[in-house]
């Protein structure tokens, strides 16, 4: 199933692809950490990365970033793209605002109005000059966030941008992360191992197994998704690829686990 | 309630607690005081011979008498431009081979080995071959600093660029930095902390071989008084001119301190405070 959905996904969509990658392949000495590996992801698509520990997703974000050499690999990415890290890596001795700034093309008074804009519209206006070793984790996620919204991306990585932050401040930024999205259309590739995370946000889920996508789900549930354990199905079969399984009869939707993996739940 | 009592009773007895709490920074003033009083009693009551030790007291009125004369203040003019220039030189290679070192492979294979080599040749040692070289005037004074300076500012920027975040620098790729720009926002600035002790081990190191190098038939400098003062047994002014050195070295470090508040302004020992 979901390898259909792979190989009709171009023909479904008469739109060039935002992403697109074919039989990529990368190898760390004697492992393939990717191998042989298909990805197409559409202009304003949402897409969720689930993987264990080393299932090379983070060295699928880094190739779609142009962080590693891709080798003369068939890898299609747009040219404005921009990535947030799991820990903000603002550089410390700029200003927030200046973090945001750097690299803006045009000049340094632009650059300036562009990077407050961003910073207002993640809800930082007010700490334009602070120094980043001051701020909380969630203000360095957020600028960090503005940092790549200022680029206009029309691809933007997220690298489990929200895992280091506690579950208040994470639930906080899901929604901000979805209002940016929906304001911009990036199309986004957001890599996690948070399952719920990936439901709450995505519109598609795919999952990483030993350099291969495993599985792909797409969700078309209306998003606030968590409520009443819609999802409950959805979830357990993305946990069962990952190597987790979970008793099924917690949310009493039975009818949803008995589909077969791969389905579409709608 | 127990806890609430205890308080209470502390504070009935604030008398009690001043001194305990600043006893130990008082308490190590005492030995240093001590000292100078058994120094000032020692030379008062003939016990030490003034030519051996001269009394605190009298080195303050030396000391006092030689700033009014003006002939401290030009000295330690002469010393101090000997040790800027000798500083300077040594900064502007220290940092230029550290930089090329730090940033490029090539660079790397082709530097580090000579400065280690060099590293192992205690720099005071290479004076007799620099009076031969650059006979006895200014040159080998500069040049003796220089060299023994360049290593420490060589060696902290080399591991400072190389050992800038390589988050950070993922990162700045990631935002499209490359090249100059890559190095001008990330790496110079993330060098910076580990130049500034190196900066600083170079300041003491360029006092300590002036020290040194102005025994070497200087015309004029510390170092001139302070032989000439041993010519003539006048221990009050060798003593003075120690205090002097001693200044330098302090100057020096409070210099560092203000600069780094100035270029590390972003770091939370200095945001907090």
């Amino acid at each position: 199933m979901s390898k259909q959905i792979l190989q009709s996904f171009p023909a479904e969509t008469p739109v060039q692809p935002s992403v697109r990658l074919r039989k990529f392949s990368r190898r760390f000495g004697t492992t393939n950490v990717l191998d042989g590996l298909d990805l197409d992801i559409a202009p304003g698509e949402f897409v969720a990365l689930l993987g264990r520990s080393g299932s090379g997703k983070t060295t699928l974000l880094r190739t779609l970033a142009g962080l590693d050499a891709i080798a003369e690999q068939d890898v299609r990415v747009p040219a404005k793209r921009a990535v947030v890290f799991q820990d903000a890596r603002l550089l410390p001795w700029k200003k927030v605002w200046r973090n945001v700034a750097l690299g803006l093309p045009g000049n340094a008074r632009d650059a300036k109005a562009k990077a407050q804009a961003a910073l207002s519209e993640v809800g930082l206006a007010h700490r334009l000059e602070a120094w980043p070793l001051t701020l909380s984790g969630g203000e360095s996620q957020r600028t960090a966030l503005a940092r790549a919204l200022v680029r206009e991306p029309e691809l933007l990585l997220l690298d489990e941008p929200f895992a280091s932050l506690d579950a208040l401040t994470r639930i906080k930024m899901h929604g901000l992360v979805l209002d940016l999205w929906r304001a911009h259309r990036p199309s986004v590739l957001l890599v996690t191992h948070d399952v719920d995370e990936a439901i709450a946000l995505a519109d598609r889920i795919l999952v990483l197994d030993k350099g291969r996508i495993a599985a792909e789900e797409r969700v078309a549930l209306p998003r606030q998704r968590d409520a009443e354990g819609r999802s409950h199905g959805l979830r357990r079969r993305l946990l069962a690829h990952l190597g987790v399984e979970t008793p099924a009869t917690a949310h009493g939707d039975a009818a949803l686990l008995s589909f077969p993996t791969g389905e579409v739940v709608s | 309630m127990a806890l609430a009592e205890t308080i209470t009773g502390a504070d009935r007895a604030p008398a009690l607690r001043f001194p305990r709490a600043t006893w130990p920074t008082l308490g190590r003033w005492v030995s240093p005081l001590v000292l100078l009083l058994l120094w000032e009693l020692g030379v008062r009551s003939g016990l030490i011979p003034p030519r051996v030790l001269a009394a605190p007291s009298d080195v303050l009125a030396t000391m006092w008498a030689m700033t009014i004369s003006g002939e401290l203040p030009s000295n330690v003019a002469v010393s101090l431009g000997r040790a800027a220039a000798g500083l300077a030189i040594g900064l502007t290679f220290g940092v230029i081979l550290g930089l090329t070192a730090g940033l490029t492979k090539t660079g790397e294979a082709a530097i580090d080995p000579l400065m280690q080599i060099k590293r192992t040749i205690p720099s005071l040692a290479l004076a007799p071959l620099f009076i031969v070289w650059f006979g006895i005037g200014e040159t080998p004074k500069i040049v003796l600093i220089a060299i023994a300076t360049v290593f420490p500012v060589y060696l902290n920027t080399f591991a400072g660029v190389r050992g800038v975040d390589k988050r950070l620098v993922e990162a700045a790729r990631s935002l499209g930095l490359k090249g100059p720009s890559l190095i001008f926002h990330v790496i110079l600035p993330g060098a910076l902390p580990s130049f500034f002790v190196g900066l600083r081990y170079a300041i003491g190191i360029s006092i300590l071989v002036l020290v040194v190098a102005e025994q070497i038939n200087a015309q004029a400098g510390i170092g001139q008084l302070i032989n000439a003062a041993r010519d003539f047994m006048r221990t009050d002014i060798i003593v003075v001119c120690l205090i002097v050195y001693a200044l330098l070295g302090l100057a020096g470090d409070a210099f560092v301190r203000a600069l780094e508040r100035r270029a590390l302004a972003w770091r939370p020992s200095f945001v907090e405070g």
